[in-house]
């Protein structure tokens, strides 16, 4: 970095306040051209704030941003856009009914005579957008089911298509596999070997090690360390994000596996997946790895009964389940957290009892009546359990953070006393320190005699947690892995359909 | 090298489709009575769909930005009665200016709406039925005001009736009229930015706002655009029909929705065609008319179109989630290759 080339992009001692929530206190960050910067902080820490306020979303409060060594002032996205910055989101946001191109050009589509969109000229240009992404998306097609690593990718091609040179990446790899991810980084080099700035926010230490030159890290708004990556061992970057030491993400436990309680034979769903036959002892908990798209989450649906299965059976504590009935399945012991909280595990503007209370109406209901004390109390009781924090219990669970909001989905599902606890992604875009604790809450579990099928993309959550690993690739069971045989590469090539 | 994306290669489909029950539902008509196929019978066929066709394209505008409006029904009786009012005042009144005056009392109507829609945030569904009971109450209020409670033929201008009754070459006025308006509505929405914005807002309304797209000027145009075209069909109606009271129009909205979502629009916007739309109108006016031929009581026609509406929804339904599905395979196909 020669010191005479102002950054691409500068914060300045940012301050900014919502209410009497001081979410940054004097935050400086320097972005140049050709690196990539991490940001990292636990959830909370402001890493949003920092993007919403690049991004024009938000105006800081006192502080200065910089462009090229100019102060600059948005006053909402578009300026920041038209300032060569490029927000790609976590969700990404797109028009599921238009075509690949026109997602890309949304109010910037090339034009011919009488300012006509020149549709030609659109495609050609998407398709070469992607070419030198090295990703083939076809921009004829409607975005509609598109994968989100796909989607993320038209972002990208959007951000190039408007020149940015100043790209924040907002938890791209949240939802990621691993080989998505990894095209994702070789895109995210490609653009900072071309000159741009690129700001890199994730979960995954191993990501940040793996591509970021530098790194900065929030705790409670404030900057911590500002860092060469070289500099900062893993150890010191966990500690100067969480204020303290993990000691370990992973709790040791003597896996003292019990009776089968789960277990599924000949699942097939076609077109979906086929032949998969594994069991779950009770206190076990059993991984299954795998690419997203490889069937796993799909499994895990039709166990529960949400998906119909076109053969194959399930059974419970030795009784055989009706298949596509979530109802007899909840009723035998099986609970569900699925993989998108917000989407199908919470219902965000209810309050944090009444989600936590939905499975077990019955036990808190009298003539039909749901009796609100009764709901508090047993609210309250999960809630403690879970070491939830929460301000009150009457509040929408929409204010809980992620981490929060997953622990009360785990607690729904918990008071019904489930023989069978099937979590999906459990971890997905929580902050490590929460994930911790989610960590340590399903080892009680599966101690305390449940068992626990664990849907994972993170492959160190699977190796570290799991007492055995399943692999999917394709819809099909590629592979069975003891703890002592499950190794990050043996995972990986089962996963990917490579030979054993 | 470019294929047509699969949606849009299924909507090709679903005109398709509208155009087979069409022919269906004509010869059906025809072997009952064979005059239904004559020239008079799709002379007056076209003529019968021009008007709600009108109506329909304006109503897929707003469907496509996940919107809808619910006073069609009640903004044409106004435009109707308004038209039949100035020639009370004055028989001389050249026609392009009533014409005009019906397309603006529209349009105005529109911008009630959709100033009610873009700027004050309140949901289409409320303030346009909302507004169906107000524009219906001016229009009933200025009828007895007036005490004028009906408008007849010889009160207006030859040239004027002739306007609705008309031809050229074959081809009704009032069904040339629409064809140019589906014409220059169709070409703008797939040629133009503004139109390509739309579809944006109606397929995912936050993507459009971080997209830049001026979301809530984009809602209001086509809220007055719609506007202007229900006040032109009224201006129609009162020239096809040569009379007029306070209660043209009177539970047309259902027709016009059940068309515009039977013409392949979906409910929840940002797919969709005008000329889907038209199709959707030409389609239920045919069966309206064949209904009396295959021996079903006329009074009929409104539960034809609301179970149209419910089939078309239907159809919807379960065509998205085999797309969803295909397009699940597909991937799955191309991981493996």
């Amino acid at each position: 970095m020669t010191a005479s080339v102002p950054p691409l992009l500068e914060l300045r001692d940012v301050h900014k306040s919502f209410a009497a929530v001081h979410a940054l206190r004097g935050v400086s960050l320097e972005l140049h051209a050709g690196e990539v910067h991490g940001l990292a902080g636990e959830n909370g820490a402001g890493k949003s704030t920092v993007v919403r306020v690049i991004g024009g979303e938000h105006r800081p409060d006192a502080g200065e941003v910089l462009v090229d060594g100019q102060p600059v002032h948005f006053s909402g996205p578009r300026d920041a856009q038209q300032a060569g910055i490029a927000v790609i989101h976590q969700e990404p946001t797109q028009f599921p009914d238009l075509t690949v191109a026109e997602n890309v050009f949304m109010g910037r589509q090339p034009l011919r005579s009488f300012r006509r969109i020149d549709r030609a000229t659109m495609n050609e240009r998407a398709a070469a957008l992607f070419d030198s992404l090295g990703v083939p998306i076809e921009p004829g097609r409607i975005t509609r089911g598109l994968s989100i690593a796909d989607q993320q990718i038209i972002e990208i091609g959007k951000a190039l298509s408007a020149e940015a040179r100043i790209i924040v990446m907002d938890e791209p790899t949240a939802a990621l596999s691993t080989v998505e991810a990894e095209r994702l980084f070789r895109v995210a080099k490609r653009l900072a070997e071309s000159g741009a700035a690129l700001l890199f926010i994730s979960h995954r230490l191993e990501e940040m090690y793996e591509i970021c030159q530098r790194v900065t890290v929030l705790r409670d708004g404030s900057l911590v360390t500002s860092a060469s990556m070289a500099d900062l061992t893993r150890d010191d970057l966990v500690r100067s994000m969480v204020g303290r030491s993990v000691e370990q993400l992973y709790p040791s436990r003597d896996a003292d596996a019990g009776d089968e309680a789960l277990v599924v034979s000949g699942l097939r769903r076609t077109g979906v997946f086929a032949d998969v036959s594994f069991s779950v002892r009770r206190g076990e908990i059993v991984g299954l790895a795998g690419l997203v798209g490889s069937g796993r989450s799909e499994v895990a649906r039709a166990i529960f009964g949400v998906d119909a299965l076109d053969a194959g059976t399930v059974t419970v504590s030795g009784r055989r389940l009706p298949l596509g009935d979530p109802r007899a399945a909840i009723e035998a012991g099986v609970a569900m957290v699925p993989e998108d909280r917000r989407e199908q595990g919470l219902i965000l503007d209810l309050s944090i009892e009444r989600n936590a209370t939905l499975p077990r109406l019955g036990a808190v209901s009298r003539w039909g009546l749901v009796r609100r004390s009764r709901e508090r109390d047993m609210a309250a009781r999960w809630a403690d359990r879970l070491g939830v924090k929460r301000g009150r219990l009457a509040d929408p669970v929409a204010t809980l953070s992620g981490g929060n909001q997953q622990k009360v989905v785990l607690g729904k599902w918990l008071a019904t006393e489930p023989a069978v606890l099937i979590v999906d992604e459990p971890t997905r875009g929580i902050d490590i320190g929460a994930k911790v604790e989610v960590h340590a809450l399903l080892s009680e579990l599966a101690a305390s005699g449940i068992a626990v099928l664990m849907i994972s993309s993170e492959l160190s959550e699977v190796l570290g947690m799991a007492d055995r690993v399943l692999v999917m690739h394709e819809g099909r069971l590629t592979a069975e892995l003891s703890k002592e045989e499950a190794t990050e590469e043996k995972v990986l090539q089962a996963a990917t359909g490579g030979a054993q | 090298m470019i294929k047509p994306s699969a949606r849009e290669s299924a909507f090709a489909g679903r005109e398709l489709g509208i155009v087979v029950a069409l022919v269906a539902v004509v010869v059906a008509a025809t072997v009952a009575q064979p005059t239904f196929l004559s020239g008079q019978g799709i002379h007056d066929l076209f003529l019968n769909a021009s008007i709600i066709g009108l109506l329909a394209i304006g109503q897929a505008l707003l469907v496509i930005t996940r919107n809808i409006d619910l006073s069609v029904g009640s903004v044409m009786g106004l435009s109707a009665y308004l038209s039949g009012q100035l020639f009370l005042v004055d028989k001389d009144l050249p026609v392009i200016v009533v014409v005009l005056a019906g397309t603006a009392l529209g349009a105005a109507c529109g911008a009630i709406n959709g100033a009610l829609v873009a700027i004050a945030k309140v949901p289409a569904l409320v303030v346009t039925l909302g507004t169906l009971y107000v524009f219906r109450g001016i229009d009933y209020a200025w009828a007895s005001g007036t005490n004028t409670t009906q408008i007849n033929a010889y009160q207006m201008p030859q040239g004027f009736l002739s306007l609705g009754s008309g031809s050229l070459l074959w081809i009704p006025n009032l069904t040339l009229i629409m064809l140019v308006v589906l014409a220059i509505t169709a070409y703008g929405l797939h040629n133009f930015r503004a139109g390509r914005e739309l579809y944006a807002i109606g397929s995912n309304p936050d993507a459009a706002r971080l997209a830049g797209i001026p979301t809530g000027r984009r809602v209001f145009g086509a809220f007055v655009i719609s506007g202007a075209l229900v006040g032109l069909g009224g201006v129609m109606h009162a020239a096809y029909f040569g009379t007029i009271n306070a209660s043209v129009g009177n539970g047309r909205e259902l027709a016009v929705v059940a068309a515009v979502v039977v013409g392949g629009v979906a409910i929840f916007g940002g797919s969709g065609t005008v000329l889907g739309a038209a199709l959707g109108a030409l389609l239920l006016t045919t069966i309206t008319s064949a209904l009396p031929i295959l021996g079903v009581p006329a009074f009929w026609q409104r539960a034809v179109d609301g179970a149209a509406l419910l089939v078309a929804i239907s159809l919807d339904r379960a065509f998205m989630v085999r797309l969803a599905e295909r397009l699940r395979a597909e991937r799955a196909v191309r991981r493996a290759g």
